[in-house]
Parts: structure tokens; C-alpha cells; sequence
């Protein structure tokens, strides 16, 4: 179990003062100005020397991706993009930072700025996140106030940082959708190569990052990378904000060592699985997109990018979705499949047709009125859209279908059988809403 | 230059190809919906995926990527794509399913059927079996305007239309509103597009969801004759193709000419063709007691043959119409001169062009391709998005690309992209010539700029200071080499023909406003209008008119006489477009009744009036006019103009006067006889005018 002293959001329940007077109470801004002294060589090799890796699902390093921002600048502007559009069901960690430890990201996007020579970022706030929005801007607000970020202030490195609000969309949490959101744009993705490290924001290099990666960062400077690698085990180190719902005893948002097994995550934070830890169903580790992981992986299961790999899911971004045996595990991978359904863009057509077909046919499932030869039909739909999009959202959408054929195919021929030994015409059930 | 192996053949080929563009270098076929050559790159449809080597381990959207964006093998070997491994096969396969999921598949009852991508695609893509047991999706159609019918249901979202539409033809009316399955494309208010070029969205549409309202299940595409022809609706010379069926013209196609219109058409090219059937002249008529009557052409050419006899060669005079033919104007410059008359014009708006100042001071010299590598334009008197609309395209082409000035000295319109609009008339244009302002500096320091004359701008009392002032920019020092900007925009198809062959008046001749008015005074006895319809027919007195033309327009209703005569689908015939290029339009179908070639009417009347003409058929009539006019033989070329003369017109240029321009074209969709018997063309010309009356109140 992590120690308090490595906690790096330390008011994370909103217990103390999140405004400037108590994050500074709490170490936020200190030794900044020594931090940026060192240089912005320093700060990338301090960052690819503490192995952090992106926390907003791809897991991919964040120190490499700073360094792939263009080392001389060719005339144009350079943009750090915070990507505060946490739309996954089942993740809530950037909400928890945005309005209770709002100013390590404040100090974060200044750091992270520098680094690669940006001297405006951009926040893209989830649409829903209204407090969330208005405790960002306040604390940016302050450290404007206490001349921390803005131009010419007290750490030599002009920057401005924005607040965008978005509308809603999950699809604008894809990078590049953001950007074009950001431009004012129908959030679609664009088409890579190019990336947004050479063409981004308005066309010129950006970075796209998680807030938490972001608000990471300076702690790990300020206190080494070795002290961050040091927790949890190797390629997948550090802490991490694990948020747990479902049905657990006590749902939470929990700093935590990486590799924490689940079920000590589990039970010391989430009071255990409803009904006890044999009452568990299933897992989603990772938001709605991770294939799910039944009972019986979760005994042993490692909670970082490598244990959830090797269950054949993803760790994603932490936000673990716990269902006990109460749950219709078709109807919930069928409810997931109609989010994807609504929130695919429409510009690419397997995602655009596909999704709505995979929901269709799972909510059939889910009563049983299907065929079994539709179980090897919908994964191979599955396969036809995994890969064949523009952004990851067709992946995103294919996974929990696949995870739930691959667990889950004895219980849906189960419910297929009872269906059709004792089909229900839809008059009765008409009937019966009708008395 | 790049090399890349594809499907084992290695090619090399410019480093910012596309994957797409290499494969077909390398002879390999790739499907596609959404990428087309001209538009932006959406890569939305994933018909074209590929697997490559040394790239991401899963298929990628050849349309998208470039050949530099592969990696090189461990050893420098050249990256590798298939187009036809298992992989590529399973994720065509596997999109063409999507696609078809909820397309209707009511090709019996689609005016794509035949000639549909998707149809044709999915019947080398896609598989046999439709595994797909839910409810297609429904999605209402919506209204566009009078000359494109949806059909929503079949949309592939490929967004073709909204790519044309919002990059090409310069209007930001159509998009794709909502998400997911629920993505519809709309006009967002279902109004009327406003583009004179929104017909091309049904050649783009790779399925049946935006097809011709007009020619809505009108005809199947295998049961009809294809003739390659030359558009007349403005002086550009589009590349058409008429498709007919029997002896009916049943629609009318772009033809790619990159010179030219790339492979674009504005909607009065297109949607012409129901003009071509109605209020056609299609038997002699002679006007007895103030009434015409229906007579034999020998009845008709005695008539004639009596008035000429009476008149003697000065009281003759003949004015050639906008859609007058070169072979045409040939035979009736011939047949008037040889009664003895010296009163010719083919400038019914009294532009002020003299074919004796040399062809380089009548001429868009620039050539319509040189527009996009102008570095400032300046636009006088004319609108090119109605006067030529394709040409405007170009134009905008051009803007996109950056790095432009354009300036505009007339009434301020909407051309579809920004330009500084400098004044209203020849005074401006004495200032610009002059260098002051930023846009005169502008123009005096550049390179290759482009001075486009309207005919709003000749036809003034204006007219040859402009054309004096637009040549001295044109050819101030410091221009390029070779570099000629004087551009003429013509707005009528027979105007650069007729000027070649010189269809003006000899000297001491009259001008058109010179019959007028002479026909009016009683000074000239009898006038041949060939298809003259925009003058003023009411103002030629007691004179005897023979009208020889196609259409019951205001010519034919003043006429005396009128010869019924072939419309430029029903005849093989000569134009000259406005940058000079020579083409040939071929005969799609016949005239209709006893309508005949115009020159061949010429031809026998010659025999009438007692002055046999020296040719016999079209074949020999060419063989005279070519040896007259040696760059007429010289088809799809342009003789360019000698530079001379345009310095030549500077140095003699009248002084500006104070005119302010006009429009050239009041109603793009009305501007000829053709258009105005047109249904569709008062369709959307009333929508234009509800548009006009809506944005002024």
C-alpha cells in the first residue's frame, strides 16, 4: 500500500483549501523557477528517467512523447493541449484533480509548457464538468494573480494558459478531435500521419496530454525520478489514480501504487465486492472500452498496464467497473455498446455503421432473441471494425464485445436456449404494460 | 523521387504520392468512395485500405498516406504495400458490408443504377451474402434546390458534396449534421443551394443519394448515344458530353479538358437541355398582314431573294447572335458581302473590340490554366461568376492556394472569394493604372499579374479607355517573360470566333447600334439576325427582318422571315472560347422538322438571292474558311497573341472617362434564347430572384 508521504494528490477528497494559500501549503510552486533553471533538456530526460506513462489510457511515455516536439522552432507557435475531456465510462480521476487539486496542473502546464517550448496551453474541459471548469479558472486565475503563469512572471517563461469547455462529445477526448474542437470545429478526428507534434493546434506542433500526466510531473521533478520509479514494479511504475465503482461497498477515487493486485485494491479501498469477494461477476479494469475480466482472472490480477495485458484486457485509465453476480453481463456490455452507438462521430464508415449493428444485435442477445450463429457473426463484425477506423473509438467500441464472447459465450447460447424454448411474442409483453 | 514495392513491382514515384497514387503508378486497382483528385482528402470511407510494411501493424487508407511516411526496411529496402493480400481483401470486404448495411439496395428503381460506383464495387469487393437481420436505417430526404434530387437513404457519407461544394464552389451551405449512424448530409435549413456550379455534386455523388432532379427517371445510362461536344451557355468552352436517346437530348455531362474546365460544368451547361425542346422553330414562317405563317422554305428564300433584290447592297445588314457558330458566321459574312453590304457585327453589346488591333486585344491571354499562376488579379467590370462561372472556379482555385491579390473595379458582388473592391468605375481604373492605392502598387510590382476586362466594362462609353487602360498594366515593364495579363472575359461563345473571322463592319460599315438605329430611321432595309436576341428588337422600325435562329425568342417575334436553324447540339460546328482555344462541338441528334444547318441555309439561299456561295458541304466550307483563317484548323489549340498589339492598344489608349460599370449578365440563368424556353432555367431563376428580394429586405 502506498505511504502518505508519496501521495502526490494530497487533496484529492477535497479536505483542505483548494485554492492557491493551501496547495501551497502542500508543496504545489515550490522550487518551479529552480525546476526551469535546469532547462528543458533536463526536464525531458528527468521525465523519460522516471518511466512515467500517459495516464490517459494508451499508456504510451510521456517524457518521449515531450521529446518529439521540434527542438529548433520553425516560426510557428508551439501548444501544450491538457485533455481534460474525461468522458470514459467508468473514470472520474481528472475530475477529482480539476476541482480539488486544481494547481497541480496549473503548475504542471507551465513546466510541461517550457519543456516543449510552449507558451500557450490549452485546457479542453469536458462539457458536463461545470464546477470542475469554474475551479480550474479560478485557480488559474490566482496563479495569474500571484504572477506564477502569465507574461512576465516570477519563473521567466511566459505562459498562457486557456480553459476550453467542450459540448459533451466523448469523441472529442480522441486527440485530434480535440484539436478540432478546439479550432471551433465539428469534433471529428483527423487523419494520421501527420501527428499533432508536427501539425496540430491550427496547424502548428502540440502536445496532447492526460491531465494526470500533466499534474504528475511536477512532483516527480521536485522530489527525482528515481523516487517515482521506485514505486510499483518495472515499465510500469509510479502511482496512480485508481477510481472504483460498481458494485463495491464503498465506490472511490484512491491514489495508489502501480501493481497493486486488485483484490488488495478492492478490499482495502472499496470495502470489498458487494456480498463478498465470491459474489464477484466480472471486472472492467480500465473504463468502458477494456475488454472485461471474469472472476476468475481477477484472483490474481496485477492492476498496471502489463497485469491487465495479460488477462487480455487493458488497464487503460484505472477507472475499475465492478459488477457482482446480480449483473446481466449482456445487458451491460449491451448498454456500453449503445454508448459507443451514440457517440461514434459518423465520419469513417465501419465505426459509423458498425457500432449501431454490434448494439443491435447485443440487445438482442441480452433477451436471447438470436441465433447462435450470430455469436461468430458479431465477433467477426467485431474484427471487421477493430483497425479499419480512423481513430481508436472503432477499437474502443469492438473490445468489451469481444471480451464478452470470449468470457461470456456459455451464458448467452444459455439464454439463447431459454429463449427459444419459450419465446415471449412481444404481444404479452404489450399487454402487460397496457394493464 | 521515393521507391516503393507494390504487390512485388517496385516504382518510383515522388515522395508526396500517395499510397493510392503509387499503386496505380504501379498498375494496381484501388477502390474508393470519398477521395477524389480534386477535393480535400477525408479518408472517411476505408474503401482504399492497404497493408504496407514499415508502417502501423493494420490496414491503412492508401488516399492518406504518403509514400514518405513509410519507413524503409532494416537493410534500405524500399517500404512494401500490398493491394491484394488476404488482409486488404477481408477489410474491403468487411467495409463494403458496412456500406451496404444500410444502403437501401433499390438499384431497379435508382437513376445511378449503371453507372454507380458502389454498385460496381460492391460487385468486385463485396461478397454475395447479406448477413445484416436488423432494420436499415431511414433518413428523410431533404430539398437542395431545383436541380439535385436526394435520395438520403443512400448516402455513404463520403462527403464528396460538402467537400465540393465548400472548397470548389465556394459556399458554405452544405455539411454532414449529427453523429454516428444518425450523420445526415443537409443543407442545414433546406434551403436552395446558391452555386451556379451545384450540378457537379451529382457527378461527384458516388451513389444514387444526390442525383439530376430534371432528368429523374428520365433514362437509363446504356440506352444512351454519347457525342462529345462544346458547351455555348458562356464563352469558357466547357468539354461536354450530350447524352441522347432517340432523337431527344437527354442530359449533359462534364468532359475532363484540365485547359479548360478541369471536370466541372456550371448548371446552365448542364441543365440546358430541356430548353433544346421547346419553343423551337422547326418550319419556316413569313409574316403576311402583321401575322407569320407557316411556308415552304422556297416560299421563305423568294421573300428574301424579292426584299434583297429591292434594298441593293447598302440597305443590308446582319448582326450574328451569341450562339452563333464560326462555320455559320463564315457563310453569312460571305453571303453579305457578296450583296454588297458592308454592315456586319457580331458584338451585340457594342464591346469595344477591333479584330483589326490584333487578336492579343480581344483575347483572355493568360489562357484560363495560366490563372492559377497569377500573382495579382484585377477584375474590371466584369462578374466571372455568372459571366463564366467555371472559370470563377478557377479563380478561387487560385485564391485557395495563397498568396494572391485581387482587386475588383465595378459593382461589388459575391464572387465567392474575398478581394478588395477598389471603386465603381473608369476613374478607379485610372488610379489603379496610375499605381496609387496599396492594390495599385500591388499590381505595378508584379510579376504576372491578370487584368480581366468584362463586357460590362467594353460596352460603356468607356469601353476602349478600359481596354486601353487594362493593356497599359498588362504590358508595363517588369512583367515576366512571355507573361501577356490582358484577359478579356467573354461572355457569348460566338464573340471570339466571329472577331477572328472578322464578323465586324468593313470600313464604312455600321456597328450594331448603327443598324439599329439606321434600321429605324428606315436606312437599312433588310436585317439578318442569326440568333440576335439581346438587342433591341422593337427599335428596327419598318426594316425586313429574317431571322435565322432556334428559338421563338425576341428575334424570331420581330422577324419577317425566320429560317428554322440547328442548336449547337445538332450540328458539327466551330467555336473559339474566350482564351482563343479552337473546338469543335459535334452533332449529338438533328434539328427538329424542317430545321436546317445554318450555313447550309446560307448556302441555299446564296443560290436564290443570285450569289452562289463556292462551297458545297461543311467539308469545303472549312477548306475556305481555313485558308482565310489558318488558326481555325488548329483544333484544341490557342494561337496565342502577339504582345505587340496589346502595348500597341496602350499607346493609343483614349483618356478615362467617369462611367461607372455595370453587370454584363443581369440573370445568370436566363442569359440566351436557349435558357430563357427552359423550364429549369426559370425554376432557378425565380429562386434567384426570391433570394435577391429576400437579402434586401
Amino acid at each position: 500500500m502506498l505511504a502518505d508521504k508519496d501521495r502526490i494528490f494530497t487533496n484529492i477528497y477535497g479536505a483542505q483549501d483548494w485554492g492557491l494559500q493551501g496547495a501551497l501549503k502542500r508543496g504545489s510552486w515550490d522550487g518551479t523557477k529552480t525546476i526551469l533553471t535546469a532547462g528543458r533538456d533536463w526536464i525531458i530526460d528527468q521525465m523519460k528517467a522516471s518511466g512515467l506513462r500517459g495516464r490517459g489510457g494508451a499508456g504510451f511515455s510521456t517524457g518521449l512523447k515531450w521529446s518529439f516536439m521540434p527542438k529548433n522552432n520553425d516560426g510557428r507557435p508551439h501548444y501544450l493541449v491538457v485533455n481534460a475531456d474525461e468522458s470514459e465510462p467508468g473514470t472520474c480521476k481528472d475530475r477529482e484533480i480539476l476541482r480539488h487539486d486544481p494547481h497541480h496542473l496549473v503548475e504542471g502546464c507551465l513546466i510541461a509548457g517550457f519543456a516543449m517550448g510552449a507558451h500557450a496551453a490549452y485546457i479542453y474541459v469536458r462539457g458536463e464538468f461545470i464546477r470542475e471548469r469554474e475551479h480550474l479558472q479560478a485557480a488559474i486565475d490566482q496563479a495569474y494573480e500571484a504572477k506564477l503563469i502569465g507574461k512576465n512572471n516570477v519563473h521567466g517563461w511566459d505562459m498562457d494558459i486557456y480553459v476550453a469547455h467542450g459540448a459533451g462529445a466523448y469523441i472529442c477526448g480522441e486527440e485530434t478531435a480535440l484539436l478540432e474542437s478546439l479550432e471551433g470545429k465539428k469534433g471529428q478526428p483527423r487523419l494520421k500521419p501527420p501527428f499533432p507534434a508536427n501539425v496540430g493546434l491550427y496547424g502548428c506542433p502540440t502536445t496532447v496530454n492526460n491531465v494526470e500526466s500533466i499534474a504528475v510531473a511536477p512532483t516527480i521533478l521536485r522530489r527525482g525520478p528515481s523516487w517515482f520509479s521506485s514505486i510499483g514494479r518495472a515499465n510500469n511504475v509510479g502511482t496512480k489514480l485508481f477510481g472504483i465503482s460498481g458494485h463495491v461497498n464503498t465506490p472511490c477515487i484512491v491514489e495508489e501504487a502501480m501493481g497493486i493486485p486488485f483484490k488488495e485494491l478492492i478490499e482495502k479501498h472499496g470495502g470489498g465486492v458487494r456480498g463478498g469477494w465470491d459474489n464477484l461477476l466480472a471486472i472492467i479494469p480500465g473504463g468502458a472500452s477494456c475488454p472485461i475480466v471474469p472472476a476468475k482472472d481477477c484472483e490474481e490480477l496485477i492492476m498496471d498496464f502489463d497485469g491487465c495485458r495479460a488477462v487480455k484486457s487493458s488497464f487503460g485509465t484505472a477507472g475499475v467497473l465492478v459488477m457482482d453476480k446480480s449483473t446481466d453481463v449482456i445487458k451491460a456490455i449491451a448498454r456500453i455498446s449503445s454508448f459507443f452507438k451514440h457517440e461514434s462521430c459518423g465520419q469513417c464508415t465501419p465505426c459509423r455503421e458498425g457500432t449501431g449493428w454490434m448494439w443491435r444485435v447485443l440487445s438482442r442477445m441480452a433477451r436471447g432473441e438470436a441465433d447462435k450463429r450470430e455469436i461468430d457473426m458479431l465477433l467477426q463484425v467485431t474484427t471487421q471494425i477493430e483497425g479499419h477506423t480512423i481513430c481508436a473509438l472503432g477499437d474502443a467500441a469492438a473490445w468489451p464485445v469481444q471480451g464478452l464472447i470470449r468470457h461470456f459465450r456459455p451464458l448467452i447460447e444459455e439464454r439463447i436456449d431459454l429463449y427459444s424454448a419459450n419465446p415471449r411474442p412481444v404481444e404479452r409483453e404489450m399487454m402487460e404494460a397496457a394493464e | 523521387m521515393a521507391k516503393i514495392i507494390v504487390d512485388g513491382i517496385e516504382v518510383d514515384v515522388p515522395p508526396d504520392y500517395t499510397l493510392l497514387q503509387a499503386a496505380e503508378a504501379a498498375g494496381a486497382e484501388v477502390p474508393r468512395f470519398c477521395f477524389h483528385e480534386r477535393l480535400s482528402i477525408a479518408g472517411n470511407c476505408r474503401m482504399c485500405l492497404v497493408e504496407v510494411k514499415g508502417g502501423p501493424p493494420k490496414p491503412q487508407a492508401s488516399c492518406a498516406m504518403n509514400v514518405r511516411d513509410l519507413r524503409p526496411g532494416p537493410n534500405g529496402e524500399p517500404p512494401v504495400m500490398f493491394t491484394k493480400s488476404p488482409m486488404v481483401k477481408k477489410a474491403r470486404e468487411g467495409v463494403m458490408e458496412f456500406l451496404l448495411i444500410n444502403h437501401p439496395l433499390d438499384c431497379p428503381i435508382c437513376d445511378q443504377g449503371g453507372e454507380c460506383d458502389l454498385q460496381d464495387q460492391a460487385m468486385a469487393y463485396g461478397v454475395d451474402k447479406n448477413r445484416f437481420a436488423e432494420n436499415k436505417r431511414a433518413v428523410e430526404d431533404k430539398y437542395i434546390g431545383a436541380l439535385v434530387k436526394t435520395s438520403m437513404n443512400r448516402c455513404i457519407h463520403c462527403t464528396r458534396c460538402v467537400r465540393f461544394t465548400t472548397e470548389v464552389a465556394g459556399i458554405t451551405e452544405m455539411g454532414l449534421i449529427g453523429r454516428g449512424e444518425d450523420a445526415e448530409i443537409t443543407t442545414y435549413l433546406e434551403k436552395a443551394l446558391t452555386s451556379e456550379l451545384q450540378g457537379n455534386v451529382i457527378d461527384l455523388c458516388p451513389v444514387g443519394a444526390l442525383t439530376s432532379k430534371p432528368y429523374a427517371f428520365q433514362a437509363r445510362p446504356w440506352e444512351l448515344v454519347k457525342t462529345e461536344s462544346i458547351d455555348v451557355m458562356d464563352a469558357v468552352g466547357s468539354n461536354i458530353r450530350v447524352d441522347v436517346r432517340g432523337r431527344e437530348v437527354m442530359r449533359v455531362l462534364p468532359r475532363l479538358n484540365e485547359a479548360v474546365n478541369e471536370e466541372w460544368i456550371s448548371d446552365k451547361t448542364r441543365f440546358i437541355w430541356d430548353g433544346l425542346k421547346t419553343q423551337r422553330l422547326d418550319r419556316p414562317y413569313l409574316r403576311v398582314g402583321g401575322k407569320l405563317k407557316p411556308v415552304s422554305w422556297s416560299e421563305a428564300f423568294a421573300a428574301i431573294a424579292a426584299k434583297v433584290k429591292a434594298a441593293g447592297g447598302e440597305k443590308i445588314g446582319a448582326i450574328g447572335g451569341d450562339l452563333a457558330a464560326v462555320e455559320d458566321l463564315y457563310a453569312l459574312k460571305a453571303l453579305v458581302t457578296a450583296l454588297g453590304s458592308k454592315n456586319l457585327d457580331i458584338r451585340q453589346d457594342g464591346a469595344a473590340l477591333e479584330p483589326a488591333k490584333g487578336r492579343a486585344g480581344y483575347l483572355f491571354n493568360p489562357t484560363i490554366a495560366g490563372i492559377e499562376q497569377a500573382d495579382v488579379i484585377l477584375i474590371v467590370g466584369a462578374n466571372p461568376r455568372l459571366e463564366a462561372s467555371v472559370l470563377n472556379a478557377r479563380i478561387r482555385k487560385r485564391w485557395r492556394a495563397g498568396g494572391v491579390k485581387i482587386g475588383l473595379v465595378g459593382e461589388k458582388v459575391d464572387l465567392t472569394y474575398s478581394y478588395d473592391h477598389l471603386g465603381a468605375g473608369a476613374q478607379t481604373l485610372a488610379d489603379v493604372v496610375a499605381g496609387n492605392g496599396t492594390f495599385g502598387q500591388a499590381l505595378a510590382g508584379a510579376k504576372r499579374p491578370i487584368v480581366i476586362v468584362g463586357q460590362a466594362a467594353l460596352a460603356g462609353s468607356d469601353g476602349a479607355a478600359v481596354l486601353g487602360a487594362a493593356a497599359t498594366i498588362a504590358s508595363a515593364a517588369g512583367r515576366d517573360e512571355g507573361w501577356n495579363g490582358l484577359a478579356v472575359l467573354h461572355n457569348a461563345a460566338s464573340r471570339v470566333g466571329g472577331l477572328d473571322i472578322g464578323f465586324v463592319p468593313a470600313a464604312g460599315g455600321l456597328d450594331t447600334a448603327g443598324m439599329i438605329k439606321a434600321a429605324g430611321q428606315g436606312a437599312l432595309d433588310v436585317l439578318f439576325l442569326l440568333g440576335a436576341d439581346e438587342i433591341d428588337t422593337a427599335a428596327l422600325g419598318q426594316a425586313f427582318v429574317v431571322y435565322i435562329g432556334t428559338h421563338g425568342d425576341a428575334g424570331a417575334h420581330r422577324a419577317d422571315v425566320i429560317l428554322p436553324a440547328a442548336a449547337y447540339t445538332e450540328k458539327s460546328a466551330t467555336y473559339v472560347n474566350t482564351e482563343g482555344r479552337v473546338q469543335i462541338a459535334n452533332r449529338a441528334t438533328f434539328p427538329p422538322g424542317e430545321a436546317r444547318e445554318d450555313w447550309a441555309i446560307f448556302r441555299a439561299l446564296s443560290d436564290v438571292v443570285g450569289k452562289r456561295l463556292p462551297f458545297d458541304s461543311l467539308a469545303q466550307l472549312r477548306k475556305a474558311l481555313y485558308a482565310e483563317v489558318p488558326h481555325l484548323a488548329a483544333i484544341d489549340q490557342v494561337k496565342a497573341g502577339a504582345p505587340a498589339d496589346v502595348a500597341a492598344i496602350a499607346a493609343s489608349a483614349p483618356a478615362l472617362g467617369s462611367a461607372t460599370f455595370g453587370q454584363a449578365v443581369a440573370d445568370f440563368y436566363l442569359t440566351n434564347p436557349i435558357a430563357r424556353a427552359s423550364a429549369v432555367m426559370a425554376e432557378c431563376s425565380a429562386l434567384a430572384a426570391g433570394r435577391l428580394a429576400a437579402a434586401a429586405e
